[in-house]
């Protein structure tokens, strides 16, 4: 009867842990899903950070709701406006439910970079996200460098110096 | 019921007990919409907070002090 519990209560817990066990962090493999690019404010064609495999890319999630965003998605558009010869992107991951709610914000703060749409989080689920917003910064092979959680205007300079470290590294 | 299926039922019942859900950092979309707080027009709230700390004449109530003349 023990037994029978004790094996019970394992399995239940083991599983638990499975289904948590991918955490993406600095040194692991970035996880790469289908989702619709955001061309002409509409879901387009379906890409995954993949698809932008063989450049340093900062996949960056936000939302309309998330404060610090305000402030984040201007700061990547200059930082990726001047390193985008070297081989950078910014790859953004909105999770926004309603598609409106994304081309409001982008209205008052636009970018070049691509937007991709996942309205129903399973990027950051995958990612097992604390906090919006959270950036990855991901290496030409697809492996993590470098996590970044929330956004205040001073974190410039310490993105900037990593990408020249890593674009000096090359 | 023998012991063994009520310690089952236990069990699965103590592991879907969901009463509180655990909201995701991306899912709080809804959560952050104006009609979820619980001021519903920011006007009407600071109209309503002056009348207050100018009748109670309260210090620190609303955060402002006031002398009960319902003057400033």
């Amino acid at each position: 009867m023990k037994l029978l519990i004790h094996s019970l209560l394992t399995m239940f817990f083991s599983i638990s842990i499975a289904l948590n066990s991918y955490s993406a962090e600095k040194g692991s493999r970035a996880i790469s899903i289908p989702l619709k690019l955001l061309e002409n404010s509409k879901a387009g064609k379906t890409v995954g950070v993949n698809t932008y495999q063989g450049k340093l890319i900062y996949v960056d999630f936000w939302a309309s709701w998330c404060g610090p965003c305000r402030k984040s998605l201007p700061i990547l558009n200059e930082i990726r406006a001047q390193y985008s010869n070297q081989g950078f992107e910014v790859v953004a991951v909105n999770v926004d439910e309603k598609l409106e709610d994304a081309l409001k914000f982008l209205e008052k703060y636009p970018v070049d970079y691509p937007i991709l749409l996942d309205p129903k989080g399973s990027m950051p689920k995958a990612y097992n996200i604390k906090g919006m917003p959270t950036a990855f910064l991901v290496d030409e092979t697809g492996k993590i460098i470098y996590k970044h959680t929330g956004f205040k205007k001073r974190d410039r300079k310490k993105i900037e110096k990593l990408i020249n470290q890593h674009l000096a590294s090359r | 019921m023998n012991i063994m299926t009520k310690s089952v039922a236990m069990i699965i019942g103590i592991a879907s007990i969901s009463a509180c859900s655990y909201v995701s950092p991306w899912e709080k979309g809804n959560l952050a919409r104006p009609e979820m707080g619980f001021i519903t027009d920011p006007t009407d709230q600071r109209l309503s907070d002056h009348i207050y700390f100018s009748k109670e004449a309260s210090s620190s109530g609303s955060a402002v002090s006031g002398g009960g003349c319902g003057c400033n």
